[in-house]
Parts: C-alpha cells; structure tokens; sequence
C-alpha cells in the first residue's frame, strides 16, 4: 500500500469500521461492568434525583482504570465508557494521517486544532473548571 | 423500585428514544434528558452526562451507514467540527455557571423548535448557485451519488455556517445533546449543502462534538456509570435496530408524532424551568 493509493473514500471507509469496532467494544465492556454492578447493587435504591457529583474513583482517566482493574462493576462501566469517548478522538486522529498523506496541508492543521481541542478537554480541562 | 428494576425501566425507555430517534431523525438525546428529568426525576445534569454518553454511542454505531452510502463530506464536517467543538468546550464550562433552572428553560426552547422545525417543509438546495470564493479555497464543495447519476454541489455562506456551528456546538455541550436540529439549519439553510450530505456529516460531526465536552463532565463528576450504563446501551440498541428498519417503515406519521412528543417535553421543561421545581 503507497501513500499514493489514499482517498478521501478510503480514509472514510477505515474510519468508519474504525468507529464501529470502538463502539461494540465499548458496549461489550459496559455490558460486562452492568451485570457486575448490577449482581452487587440490584437490590438497593436508585438516588439520581439529589446530584452529588461522582466520587474521584469515578472522574479521572487514571483513576477510572484502576478501578476498573480492581473489576469493581462502576469501574469497569466507567472504563468502556472511555473507549466510547476515545473513539471519536481515534477518528480525528487518523484523519490527520489520512489528510497528511494525500498531501492536503490545509486539512492536517485544520484536524489537528480539532484534536488539540478534544485533547484539552479530556486532559488539562479540570484545572478550570 | 430498586436498581435493578430503575436500570430495566430506563434502559427501555432509551430504547424506544433512540428507536424514535434514528426513525425520524430527529435523534435521540433530544428525549432522553426530559424523559429522564420528568418521569425519573433524575437531577438534570445526571441526565446531561447519560445523554451526552448515548449520542456519542450513536453517533458513532452510525458510522455503518454512511461508510455505505458515501454521501458525508468529511472536509465539510472537520472543518466545521473546530466551531462545534470550541462552541461545546464553552458549553460544558457554562453548565457549571447557570442555574440548573435555566438550563430547563433553554431545553424546552430547544425542544419546541426543533418540533417545529421537524414540521417545516426542507429547503431545496440552489443547485445553479455559483462556487462561494471561501468555499473553494476551503475545498468544501463536493459530489455525491445520486438517483440521476453523481451530482455536484456548490458550500454557500461559509461564515454564516461557521457561526451557527458555534451556537450548535455550545448547546450541545451545555444540554448534552446532539444538536442535530441546528447543525442541519446551519449546512440544509445556510450552507445551502444537500439535505442528504448535510445529515449524514452532521451525524459525523455529532460524535466528535459531544467528547468535547464529554471530557469536561467527566472530570466534574456529571457521568455517572450506573445511569450511563442503561441509557447507552437502550440508545445504541434503539437507534441501531431503527436504521435497521428504516427503509420499511412509515416515517411520515411518525415523524409527526415524535414531533408533538417533544413540544410537550418541551413545555415540560419550560415549565419546571420557570417554576423552579428542576
């Protein structure tokens, strides 16, 4: 395969399947973490209706994974709720190489501020928030 | 009622809004935040993270379809997805500074528009309108199979489009939604791109818009996992099975239907909004 060989068709097209496995191994994970969670908290009551705000176990990426490697059913919920969210960043990402090698500049730095905005949410946001 | 039947009730409740969603359209994030608010008196940023969580799953388990039918313009959809995703930043931001009352009240206006909106006839696209100078140098303008063969169209008001992309993206951030009433006003009306291009990249662009500010809600404690859990997986099923069912079904009543469902959603919140009660 020759850089040569890319276009938007086939960017869009590994995009997309890539999009499609992120999410089914997303929904697979917190299939997994529910019946968990479920299994230790079925029987206790629902309290949705004061917010509290998660716990920090539950906000933070480092956090989130070693809960869920703790297999604690929120925890592992929480985990392939991260991959819910990286997948869409995965897409972005990919499209800078995909732009990069059809030589379109314009659309890598476009890309690439989109990316930088996504990372700044995910990363460095809290310290404003 | 426990958890367990809490977790079954909601997520077949998703199931159905994300089922309506994708048959009409309209989405399904637009339901879930009132649904979940109204009947399951959840607080109503619980509900904005569980929402925002379904839309990007939807966004996303979409993807099939448009790798299909090749009709999203993915130059389009990226270079408007820098004002989506600066317009959710400052949206997730402003979630925290407004009272929890007045996001009701922008909800139910969201809601009744985009009811109207669902009612109004679509705009047809200027097909002869001549190359916008902006758009070219943009490289927007693109081409997408039609029924009379491969058919070019040209990106009309670049900055209009850009502007509305900002507002789209700042709601989207700020109720946890898709927003795809107003991202389709921005490219169908203003942009004047086709209608199916304009859904199909908008959808695209839905996704990427919502961990924008999916990232900020996650740090502020907004997601929560057991919540999350029924309303992700009861959206993704509901939409998945809807564009499944799509090219068989009657969408017309449907569509009228789910468009008065979400005008009394949207009186609804406009209510609990003004009396305080959210």
């Amino acid at each position: 395969m020759t850089w040569a060989n890319w276009t938007d068709e086939k960017v869009e097209k590994i995009i997309g399947e890539l999009l499609i496995a992120g999410v089914f191994l997303s929904a697979a994970i917190v299939l997994v973490g529910g019946i968990i969670y479920l299994i230790h908290y079925g029987h206790s009551m629902p309290s949705y209706s004061v917010f509290r705000g998660e716990p920090e176990t539950l906000r933070s990426i480092r956090a989130i994974l070693r809960y869920a490697f703790a297999l604690h059913g929120r925890g592992i919920i929480q985990f392939g709720l991260l991959i819910l969210i990286a997948t869409p960043v995965a897409r972005v990402a990919f499209s800078i190489v995909g732009f990069a090698a059809e030589g379109d500049r314009m659309y890598v730095v476009f890309t690439s501020i989109v990316l930088l905005i996504l990372l700044y949410s995910l990363f460095w946001s809290s310290s404003i928030a | 009622m426990n958890v367990l039947e809490f977790t079954a009730l909601v997520g077949v409740g998703s199931f159905l809004a994300g089922l309506l969603g994708s048959l009409t359209g309209l989405g399904g994030g637009v339901v879930l935040v009132p649904l979940l608010t109204i009947f399951f008196k959840v607080d109503i940023r619980y509900a904005i993270g569980a929402s925002l969580v379904s839309v990007i799953a939807t966004s996303s388990g979409a993807a099939a379809a448009y790798v299909r039918e090749g009709f999203s313009n993915i130059r389009i959809g990226m270079f408007l997805e820098i004002a989506t995703t600066l317009g959710a930043l400052c949206g997730a931001f402003l979630a925290a500074k407004v009272s929890t009352a007045a996001i009701a009240v922008i909800f139910g206006v969201v809601l009744v528009y985009s009811a109207y909106l669902s009612r109004k006839p679509r705009s047809q696209a200027d097909r002869d309108a001549p190359p916008d100078p902006l758009a070219t140098r943009l490289r927007l303008n693109g081409s997408f199979p039609d029924a009379g063969g491969v058919r070019h169209y040209n990106v009309q008001h670049v900055p209009a489009g850009f502007g509305l992309m900002l507002g789209a993206g700042a709601l989207s951030g700020l109720l946890g939604i898709g927003s795809g009433a107003v991202k389709v006003l921005a490219m169908d009306q203003a942009m004047k791109i086709p209608f199916k291009v304009s859904t199909t990249t908008s959808n695209f662009m839905i996704g990427v818009t919502a961990v924008a500010s999916a990232g900020v809600y996650l740090k502020r404690g907004y997601i929560d996992p057991g919540l999350a859990m029924p309303v992700m997986l009861g959206v993704l099923a509901g939409s998945l099975w809807g564009t499944r069912i799509l090219v068989k079904a009657e969408t017309r009543w449907l569509r009228i239907v789910f468009s008065v469902v979400i005008a009394l959603l949207g009186v609804q919140m406009l209510l609990k909004g003004f009396l305080g009660t959210i």
